[in-house]
């Protein structure tokens, strides 16, 4: 039987990767795979509960995570085709359209 | 036998998100990460999620981390571009220190809670689709309904923002 703190010790080390990569890598694109390994450490952990406290709720938030993370990607896309097109860069230090 | 499937699992899938964050080619780091959310729904699998392993390769693998690979080949991108944030050995100390204490606190957690009303038993009596679905739409209902809004609200973003600006005045230049 594996213990549940086994599947909370991979969801934080899976979090902390995607935290990571989100504040150290300059590429837009990998910044949003990071922001997908986030939700996937989240998903494990709600997973989990659900399984461990015998409950159904966690399984359903996890697919509506599923749901919202395919619509930020869609978005998260688009933003970066839009940049992409302005200035040929897709880093996120010469992004800065946005700023007054 | 579970405890060696999860060990290579949670081993494979951590590897796999380090290699995501830390390779220098974009393809590279796209297909890393379809090997950590293929590793990853095995860990529902363990966790007697059938529908979610569904979910998560039908939904991850074959529609998101597509998208991802299209728009990375429509790109083209250089990969000599500059790597990590120039202050990134200041954010990986602390980061991994705080990993180490969060992890030490979870491996001392016992994790007591009140138990819900689906039991293993049940969950596996009718499967694990059956129960999602019936709890779905039944308790859960509004929320179904904002996710389907919210996936709404998303194709109309992603449509407006991605169609190419048309130019504003074109027949006024004629003049």
């Amino acid at each position: 039987m594996i213990p549940l703190s086994a599947y909370t010790a991979v969801s934080a080390i899976l979090f902390m990767t995607g935290l990571l990569g989100v504040l150290i890598r300059r590429n837009f694109i990998i910044v949003l795979m990071s922001v997908e390994i986030m939700m996937n450490a989240a998903n494990i952990n709600l997973v989990a509960f659900s399984h461990y406290l015998d409950s159904m709720a966690g399984q359903l938030v996890a697919l509506f995570i599923i749901a919202i993370a395919a619509g930020e990607a869609a978005v998260g896309l688009a933003i970066i085709i839009v940049v992409f097109r302005g200035k040929i860069s897709t880093n996120v230090d010469e992004m800065n359209l946005l700023k007054w | 036998m579970t405890g060696l499937f999860f060990v290579y699992f949670a081993l494979v899938s951590i590897a796999a998100g380090v290699m995501t964050v830390s390779l220098r080619h974009p393809v590279h780091c796209a297909l890393s990460l379809l090997v950590l959310l293929m590793h990853v729904s095995g860990l529902f699998i363990l966790l007697n999620a059938e529908f979610l392993w569904a979910v998560q390769v039908i939904v991850y693998v074959g529609a998101i981390l597509v998208l991802y690979l299209f728009v990375l080949m429509l790109m083209n991108l250089k990969t000599d571009e500059r790597y990590f944030h120039p202050s990134a050995r200041y954010i990986l100390g602390p980061a991994v220190l705080g990993a180490g204490y969060v992890l030490y606190l979870l491996l001392q957690s016992p994790f007591a809670g009140v138990k819900g009303d689906a039991p293993t038993t049940a969950v596996l009596q009718d499967g694990d689709t059956y129960a999602v679905g019936i709890k779905m739409f039944s308790d859960h209902l509004l929320q179904f309904e904002i996710v389907g809004i919210f996936l709404l609200g998303a194709i109309i973003g992603a449509i407006v923002l991605a169609k190419a600006p048309k130019p504003l005045d074109r027949g006024r230049e004629r003049l």
